[in-house]
């Protein structure tokens, strides 16, 4: 579904700010795949997603997303085949426009718009529909300004807009790191539904060992641009968060060698 | 006082044709989140194109659409430098302003020209005319902003104003969006050109002088009277009752004897208090909880 070959990033290159981001990254997910990814500050979890969306530009290296090349398609385009949610709840939705139009907006990703009226009676229905499973009463304020929401439910209208029109990829960048735990622990919950009925391929970024542990069929911790630790199946479902921590560690030891 | 009523239909007129260019600066200052300085300049394009048609001998209506093309084409060059050079959007928006000063010159070939006894569609010589011309006008162009920002196009515009990264998240391209808007924005300020140029019967090249500052006066003044509230079509008339507000203001501190030399300082200081008082309320009113602040809706 999606492949990484020899991704290189450097960001501010020949300046003291110098960050080698990304190096010699090779990665391939299979379809289907609910991959959790984890790492330390810096260790290139967020570029790597922001890469494969299009944010930045790869200075070496090639994406292909079910086998077609992207690595020179902007992001707008790339959005066709992917649906989005960012760690920051304002990002991935419009404040002043209504939650029936920001799904109105999410209904027509990898779609040519035009001046056919931005939203039918269709789709209302469509939408309530998809609102009343979030379970949080959006389906009665579908005309609301979405900056009256909480930040956990504009990330689960968020969650509903990336996932709309299936993508081929869903990308989810630390989207409840955010949240209280109470509210995170529904986003998740509503996460892994809508993942597992619609058999999307996931990559999700997060913090907590625990979800990386618990949610997904895969997992991978990055360090320092590149992947350093991958596992799936039972191998997977075995794993402790001792067993993470450890390898933390360890890469923080073989730090303290190199200094 | 008599002085000051009888003015009130001309300055309501006035208010009228100011208000499509004031619709023309809330689409890039509201709704795309863009201060378009283009428009000072673009709105004498528009004036001086449908003045050298008329003495052409077009019909002052293909004129009026002309002078629309005009600005469109200034937002363009606007819309270029600022998207696909990566210019900021208010250095590139003085840039176009700029060289068009040049450019109206060019058209007019000085810098003014009358309509003496050319045929116009409106004109202060007949203020009961002039105000139901000026009136119909206003209703079609809220007509087509009303459908055009209700279209899928539309509503991609309005959300690129609101948060760039999850539009182009969603598949839309913002710089297109952007370089729309500034079109559309020029276009309708293009139009108010060649309008207010058949009204006064004059076009110069100072006509649009401090244009930005008036179509902001009556965004701001029609939010704070009318509330930035209802559906799209009450806000967008606000705004135009906003710019009749604003005219009939003109009016009245001219009567009242300020001299038209100190005007633009008035009218600076007047949208700088505007542009203040979400700020202003905030600061002074920590007990009550402020009604939406003006400006941030």
């Amino acid at each position: 579904m999606l492949e990484l070959k020899n991704i290189y990033k450097v960001f501010n290159p020949g300046t003291i700010n110098e960050k080698k981001a990304i190096q010699n990254l090779n990665f391939t997910l299979n379809d289907g795949d609910f991959v959790t990814v984890i790492g330390g500050n810096g260790a290139g979890k967020s570029t790597m997603l922001n890469l494969i969306a299009g944010v930045y530009s790869v200075d070496q290296g090639s994406i292909l997303i079910d086998g077609e090349n992207v690595t020179k398609k902007p992001e707008y385009k790339r959005a066709a085949y992917l649906g989005r949610v960012f760690q920051d709840p304002m990002m991935g939705t419009a404040g002043n426009m209504g939650i029936e139009e920001n799904l109105a907006m999410a209904y027509r990703r990898g779609k040519s718009r035009g001046l056919r009226w931005g939203i039918s009676n269709a789709e209302r229905a469509l939408y309530r529909e998809k609102l009343k499973m979030l379970d949080l009463g959006l389906e009665n304020r579908m005309t609301n300004k979405v900056r009256l929401l909480s930040g956990g439910q504009r990330q689960a209208l968020t969650l509903l807009m990336a996932t709309l029109q299936q993508p081929k990829l869903l990308l989810l960048d630390e989207h409840t790191a955010a949240l209280d735990p109470k509210t995170a622990q529904k986003v998740l919950d509503i996460t892994d539904r809508i993942v597992s009925e619609n058999h999307l391929s996931t990559l999700m970024v997060t913090h907590n060992m625990k979800d990386a542990i618990r949610y997904g069929n895969r997992l991978i911790m990055m360090n320092e641009g590149n992947i350093i630790f991958d596992v799936s199946g039972e191998e997977k479902k075995n794993l402790h968060v001792s067993d993470l921590l450890k390898r933390f560690e360890d890469i923080s030891s073989d730090r303290m060698l190199l200094a | 006082m008599g002085g000051i009523l009888a003015s009130i239909p001309g300055a309501t007129a006035q208010g009228l044709i100011w208000g499509v260019m004031a619709l023309g600066v809330y689409v890039t200052y509201k709704l795309l989140d863009i201060a378009d300085l283009t428009v000072d300049s673009s709105l004498c394009t528009g004036g001086a194109t449908s003045a050298m048609l008329i003495l052409a001998g077009f019909h002052p209506i293909v004129s009026l659409l002309f002078a629309a093309l005009a600005g469109m084409a200034a937002g363009l060059v606007t819309g270029f430098l600022h998207t696909r050079l990566r210019i900021p959007a208010i250095l590139a928006g003085i840039l176009t302003q700029l060289g068009l000063y040049s450019i109206n010159l060019r058209i007019m070939g000085k810098s003014s020209v009358a309509l003496l006894r050319q045929p116009v569609v409106i004109s202060l010589g007949n203020i009961p005319m002039a105000l139901a011309i000026g009136f119909l006008v206003i209703v079609a162009v809220i007509a087509v902003l009303y459908w055009f920002f209700g279209t899928e196009l539309g509503c991609a515009i309005r959300a690129t104003g609101n948060n760039r990264k999850m539009v182009r998240a969603q598949g839309v391209n913002t710089d297109s969006m952007k370089i729309i808007g500034l079109v559309l924005s020029n276009g309708l300020v293009g139009f108010a050109g060649g309008f207010l140029a058949q009204y006064q019967g004059s076009a110069n090249v100072n006509m649009g002088r401090g244009a930005i500052v008036i179509g902001l006066a009556s965004v701001i003044i029609g939010e704070v009277v009318f509330g930035a509230r209802f559906n799209f079509a009450y806000q967008l008339s606000s705004i135009v009752a906003g710019s009749v507000i604003y005219q009939i203001v003109i009016a009245f501190v001219l009567q009242l004897g300020l001299s038209t030399e100190d005007m633009k300082l008035f009218s600076a200081v007047t949208v700088a208090l505007a542009l203040s008082i979400p700020t202003l309320q905030k600061k002074f009113t920590k007990t009550k909880i402020a009604p939406v602040a003006a400006g941030k809706e």
